[in-house]
């Protein structure tokens, strides 16, 4: 049956292409109510079925569905179409099934043209019906004209190198990293701190279970230090990405350790005669660690970095070193790599109360945030896994937390970071459970707890007695001579002011971006949200995608994550890198420029304009020449052409002229 | 009967097409006097269309692509501004460059894409209709 099938196609291709009438059918989306409640689709069809061209019109529910697709095959077969014309959502979501479901009935799918009439009509001009209407008969017409011009065209397979870069060597990219080597494929792992482990490194406990952070993490550092396709490259920088997908040319910068990573075994001698001391950073500052130091006993590699801007050259490092490893002169390394595919996990921060002083950070010594309770609390932490309060280091009584800070607040993020309810309530639920004579007053907006296990530890809090109290703090000050919290709150649920003392107030701090940010978003080409976290191709339906082929993302660098969440989103990524690793080749757009060489002269104004290197000169006959694996299709060469020898397939001067000289009609006309 | 203007605008595939889907998917209303035509970059839009789209019955064209170095084609934005911003000189002797705006909207500024065609409209409006398009009607 199969046979036949493909037989009849066949001719009917055939059949098509000989004619040169253009034969247009088009097709209008309800979309259930989102385009049918606001749009009168019938009249739009009936409108464009009076145009020239135009074969068969016809209206569906939902034109994406099976049956909505099978309607266009019919009538592709019945009307002998050659050009489909669907009114509908985005392009940019539903292209590709509509462009295979007329390539499957032999049309070439760049005879597919698509009209948004829902997300630029019917969505956003809701309370107009009727001039929705004409807008959408408007768009409609457009699209029409334009089909009419559309050429055939086809899409380029370029070769895949296998192997793959993971930037970010956190949790997720420490999950993509592993099962792409697991899976057999060569990888680089790139982080810029000296070890891998990311924030997850530097928690003490992690919520729900409770499991010690590090003691589960430590395990897959090391696995994926030892994995034999896994090559970690620590304390290193992404500097240049060049190149497409299947074939990015990347410059990574490995920053001085000022020691050989190869000699130094971690032994730590250096960094016990090292005299400098600085505040450590992986403490959030608390404590100090040595100008030559190992960041911290699990990191991998467990070697030594020397903090040149503190070292005050003694040198008693050198001599301290057995293997003599160390070398002050140590200029910074450079590696070029080739790769199929980029995993970017580059993470996030928490965000800094400094600046703004929230509740009072940075001006009273007894507020801390959140991270710092982390290390406090950590057994391998400053205090030994004692909470002291900052001002005396005695052991707080009473202590507040304070959620949402730096998130759901207008002046700084309008987002919820997700994931600091249940961190506050775990910090709560630990301290409570070391010392039991202690008082946790939990101050919050809602208490978001949506996850397995999750609501279970919130209630373990209350019963411990952990206190909550709905409402913002208003008011925090400091008692000069106690250095005690005084909050003033709204207790919103008694409805009443209540002035609170505590021995030490901690700050939920939200997910923010960090700095590094834009320089990975500029380097790979990818866009950014409103809330300056990285966007992924589609929210729902491509998390981990980007728009840019063969990039993804994971991890809290495109939106708050708990850890399980960003595990998978490592997993995910690995998984879809995996689709272009083994099938060792991609499909790219048919769309780029063309040159006929009749009309160039040669004259070389085109070539500055490409950014791809896509453009080269043959000297002997003085025309240009577009390679196509390299042209990504802008069409910004073909706008700089004076002789109009340039043109950008799919996007031809002629089909961009059909849509402007058709998009609006005189009064007469239309009359 | 109150003056309402065509507005063409060109949005480039990666982000002002994305913003302005985002605003659709957002419901954030604006008025329904712009149709859009995609192309892949801002980069690829010739003088020749605006003047075309002026001279076939828009009383304004809205340009719009990603912001500088926000390009998906690196630099294709940069070329552009240039052109457009030339474009607009050359439209400066007719009196018709108010009626040319160029504007950068991300992808995820899908409110920010709302605003600027309502902004544009009503500065268009305030414009009145394109005198081109008049003498086009009477001949």
């Amino acid at each position: 049956m199969n046979d036949t099938e493909t037989k009849s196609t066949e001719t009917k291709s055939a059949d098509v292409k000989s004619s040169d009438e253009k034969r247009v059918g088009v097709f209008v989306c309800e979309c259930g109510v989102n385009i049918g409640g606001v749009v009168n689709t019938k009249a739009v069809a009936d409108y464009v079925a009076a145009l020239p061209g135009v074969k068969v019109t016809s209206v569906n529910k939902f034109t994406c569905s099976d049956s909505g697709q099978a309607d266009i095959q019919q009538k592709i077969k019945e009307h002998n179409l050659n050009r489909v014309v669907v009114a509908a959502c985005s392009p940019k979501t539903h292209e590709p099934t509509f462009r295979a479901c007329i390539e499957e009935m032999g049309l070439n799918q760049y005879f597919l043209e698509f009209v948004n009439i829902r997300d630029h009509c019917s969505w956003i001009h809701m309370w107009e019906k009727e001039k929705a209407t004409e807008k959408a008969k408007d768009l409609v017409r457009m699209g029409i004209e334009r089909s009419k011009l559309l050429e055939p065209l086809e899409a380029s397979e370029v070769p895949v190198n296998d192997t793959a870069l993971v930037v970010g060597g956190g949790v997720a990219g420490m999950q993509a990293a592993l099962d792409l080597g697991d899976m057999g494929f060569k990888v680089y792992l790139v982080e810029k701190e000296p070890s891998i482990g990311g924030r997850m490194a530097r928690f003490d406990k992690v919520f729900p279970t409770n499991d010690c952070s590090i003691c589960i993490l430590g395990p897959k550092m090391v696995e994926v230090a030892r994995n034999k396709n896994i090559t970690i490259m620590s304390y290193s920088e992404v500097k240049e990405v060049e190149g497409f997908v299947g074939n990015f040319n990347v410059k990574i910068e490995h920053k001085s350790r000022y020691l050989d990573i190869n000699m130094c075994t971690g032994c730590a001698k250096c960094s016990e005669v090292c005299p400098v001391e600085v505040p450590y950073d992986f403490n959030e500052g608390f404590g100090t660690r040595k100008a030559i130091y190992v960041s911290f006993p699990q990191a991998v590699p467990l070697r030594a970095v020397l903090d040149m801007e503190n070292c005050i050259k003694c040198k008693a490092c050198a001599k301290a070193c057995e293997r003599g490893a160390i070398n002050y002169e140590m200029q910074p390394t450079y590696t070029d790599l080739n790769v199929g595919v980029i995993i970017a996990a580059v993470g996030f921060k928490t965000y800094d109360p400094e600046p703004r002083h929230d509740f009072g950070y940075g001006l009273y010594d007894n507020v801390i945030t959140a991270m710092e309770f982390e290390r406090l609390l950590n057994a391998a932490g400053p205090t030994g896994g004692h909470i002291v309060r900052p001002s005396d280091c005695k052991e707080p009584i009473r202590v507040g937390f304070v959620n949402c800070v730096g998130s759901r607040d207008k002046n700084t993020n309008i987002y919820c970071s997700g994931v600091c309810c249940m961190y506050t309530i775990k910090n709560a639920q630990l301290l409570k459970e070391k010392r039991p004579e202690t008082d946790h007053t939990i101050m919050y907006i809602d208490i978001r707890t949506p996850f397995r296990g999750y609501e279970e530890t919130y209630n373990r809090a209350r019963n411990l007695g952990v206190k909550f109290l709905r409402g913002r703090p208003v008011e925090v000050k400091e008692d000069p001579t106690t250095k005690n919290i005084c909050v003033r709150v709204e207790d919103t649920l008694a409805g009443e002011i209540r002035n609170l003392e505590f021995d030490l107030l901690v700050l939920a701090t939200g997910v923010v971006p960090h700095e590094g940010i834009n320089q990975i978003q500029q380097l790979l080409k990818l866009s950014k949200a409103a809330d300056g976290l990285l966007m992924e191709a589609h929210p729902k339906l491509r998390p981990v995608d980007t728009t840019i082929d063969g990039v993804y993302l994971a991890g809290a660098a495109s939106g708050p994550k708990d850890i399980p969440y960003a595990v998978s989103q490592g997993s995910a990524c690995a998984s879809r890198a995996t689709i272009l690793l083994k099938n060792r080749k991609a499909i790219t757009e048919g769309i780029t420029a063309v040159v006929d060489p009749d009309v160039c002269v040669g004259c070389g104004v085109c070539l500055p304009m490409c950014p791809f290197q896509a453009i080269k000169m043959d000297e002997k006959e003085k025309k240009a020449n577009v390679m196509k694996a390299l042209c990504k299709g802008c069409g910004t060469c073909v706008t700089a052409c004076p002789t109009g020898a340039l043109e950008q397939s799919h996007f031809k001067n002629s089909q961009i002229l059909a849509q402007v000289k058709n998009v609006f009609k005189f009064p007469e006309v239309a009359a | 009967m109150t003056f309402e203007p065509n507005i063409l605008s060109f949005c480039c595939n990666w982000c002002s097409y994305a913003g302005a889907d985002l605003a659709g998917v957002s419901r954030f209303q604006y008025p329904p006097n712009i149709r859009i035509i995609r192309v892949m970059c801002s980069g690829r839009i010739e003088p020749a269309f605006i003047l075309e789209a002026l001279k076939n019955g828009a009383d304004g064209v809205l340009v719009t692509g990603c912001h500088i170095g926000d390009c998906h084609y690196i630099e294709g934005n940069k070329n552009a501004e240039i052109r457009i911003n030339n474009t607009k000189k050359a439209l400066e002797k007719l009196g018709l460059d108010k009626r040319l705006r160029l504007e950068w909207v991300s992808a995820s500024e899908g409110a920010r894409f709302a605003e600027v065609v309502r902004d544009f409209t009503e500065e268009i409006k305030k414009l009145g209709q394109n005198p081109v398009k008049e003498v086009k009607i009477n001949e």
